[in-house]
This record gives structure tokens, C-alpha cells and sequence, in this order.
């Protein structure tokens, strides 16, 4: 059961992972992402990872996803500007390097010990209370790194709000008026 | 019981894929989905890694690397917007003042 929701999920993710990057309307590519997202979040729960599988529905697929459509919408694009096609004349070559890339990579890796054995230990407290544990752990030994991701999260919202702002525009003359920001 | 190796691959072959479309779109915002796509490949691999051994560490890392990525992006995103505003175009090939 586990194997058989392993194949579907890994397909489904392949599948939309490659529409991402073949839709020519960039609306599209972004509904593929959120479906690549959700079979990845899929994988984490066949991984134990329980936590990390909300966060990850939540976070990408409920968060940035929506934030990048928003911003596709935003920029308000005619539909002709908007459709973009895959530069074309390369194309079948990069994916051969990068096919190439990859078999070599897996072979490779393919002679290391952890590939084929099975895994030296099992966690069952992270498994049985995966929440907690992780909590625990942010709060103890990861304490640092974790205050430290609240601080980049305030920079990237300041950083944000700065960048995204208009400056006030004034008439040539008589009255003053300020533009909308 | 899926061996390690399965989700590995899998996620070298999404790491790819999302190689491939940084390198062939042209639409700056489908490059930073291809990005975010590299991304949780490596969140996967994270993920496997963990439950193969036991360690939550895998798990905690990937929370900061969820983390790091909705800064970046949404910073990215202020900054295609930004872009977009002075140079009215998100095509890669016309954003090309630094070229020499």
C-alpha cells in the first residue's frame, strides 16, 4: 500500500513538475506547482515527516503560491506578453546535458552504502510524536538558528514594504497633490 | 517499505526538471517557480535522509529552509515588481543592462 501511494504520488509529482516548466501561461505553470507541492506533501507523510507535511500545504502551497498569483495578476499583463514559450533552439540540448548530469549523479551515488541497505535506525518517538520533537529540538539545540529565521522573516517584510514603494509624484504645477501609494 | 534510493531519485529528477526551466523560460516569474521547485527537491532528499536514519535534524532544516524560501520569494517578488515597473518587460532577454 505504502509502495503503490509512493509510485503515485512520485508520477503525479513528475508529471506536474514538468508542466511547470512546459505551460506556456505562466498561471498555469504556477496551479502545476501547487500540485507538484501537494504530492510532495504526500511523500512526507509516507516519510514520517507529519509536521513538515501541514507546513508544507500551508506554507507553499497556501502562502507563496497564492502570494506568486497574486503578483502574476498584478502585474496585469496583456495575453499576448503573457504567454511565454520555452526558448526553443537549445532546448533538446539542455535536456540531454541535464539527463546526462543526472545519470551520472545516480550512478555514482548508486555505490554509496546508505543506497541500498536499510536505514540503521528508526526514530520511533519522532515518528509516534513527531510535533513535539520537533518542537523540542527548536527549541533546545536549534534555538539559535530558529530566533535567527525570525529575524530574516522581519527583514523580508521590511525589505519588502521598502521595495514595493512609489514615491509620492507632485503636478508640475499649481496644486500639489499626491499620487496614490 | 520504500527504499531511500527511490526518493533520492526522485528527487535528483525534480531537482533537474526544475534546472531545466531556470535555464530555458524566459517569464522571470515561471524561473523563480523553478527555483522553488529546486528547492523542495532538496526538502525531500532532506526528508528521506531523516527518516533513514533516525534523525530529526533532516526535518529541522527543512522547517528553516521552508522558512528562508517564503523570505526569498517574497522579496524576490517586490523585486520583479519593481523591475517590472521600470522596465515595463519580464522577459529575461530584454533585462539585460548589466550585459557588457
Amino acid at each position: 500500500m505504502a509502495t503503490a501511494l509512493f509510485y503515485i504520488f512520485a508520477v503525479v509529482a513528475v508529471v506536474s513538475a514538468v508542466k511547470v516548466v512546459l505551460f506556456r501561461n505562466p498561471v498555469y505553470s504556477a496551479l502545476s506547482l501547487v500540485m507538484t507541492f501537494f504530492c510532495l506533501a504526500g511523500l512526507f507523510v509516507l516519510l514520517d515527516a507529519y509536521f513538515l507535511s501541514a507546513v508544507m500545504v500551508i506554507v507553499y502551497a497556501g502562502a507563496i503560491m497564492i502570494l506568486f498569483l497574486f503578483v502574476i495578476m498584478l502585474l496585469n499583463l496583456g495575453r499576448k506578453e503573457m504567454m511565454d514559450a520555452a526558448v526553443g533552439r537549445f532546448r533538446w540540448l539542455f535536456v540531454l546535458i541535464l539527463l546526462g548530469v543526472l545519470l551520472a549523479q545516480v550512478g555514482f551515488v548508486a555505490r554509496q552504502a546508505w543506497f541500498s541497505g536499510p536505514g540503521p535506525s528508526t526514530n520511533t518517538a519522532l515518528q509516534a510524536r513527531n510535533t513535539e520533537y520537533i518542537g523540542e529540538l527548536l527549541f533546545t539545540e536549534y534555538l539559535f538558528p530558529f530566533e535567527v529565521a525570525s529575524v530574516i522573516l522581519t527583514v523580508a517584510l521590511v525589505g519588502v514594504v521598502v521595495l514595493v514603494k512609489q514615491e509620492k509624484r507632485r503636478l508640475p504645477e499649481g496644486d500639489q497633490a499626491s499620487a496614490s501609494d | 517499505m520504500v527504499p531511500i534510493s527511490h526518493y533520492t531519485i526522485l528527487s535528483a529528477v525534480l531537482f533537474a526538471i526544475g534546472v531545466l526551466g531556470v535555464l530555458t523560460r524566459r517569464n522571470v516569474i515561471v524561473i523563480f517557480m523553478s527555483v522553488e521547485l529546486m528547492l523542495n527537491a532538496v526538502n525531500l532528499s532532506f526528508v528521506a535522509f531523516a527518516k533513514h536514519y533516525g534523525e530529526a535534524t533532516g526535518q529541522v532544516f527543512v522547517f528553516f529552509v521552508m522558512t528562508v524560501a517564503a523570505a526569498e520569494v517574497a522579496v524576490g517578488l517586490a523585486i520583479i515588481i519593481a523591475l517590472f515597473r521600470n522596465r515595463e518587460t519580464i522577459n529575461v532577454e530584454e533585462i539585460n543592462l548589466l550585459k557588457w
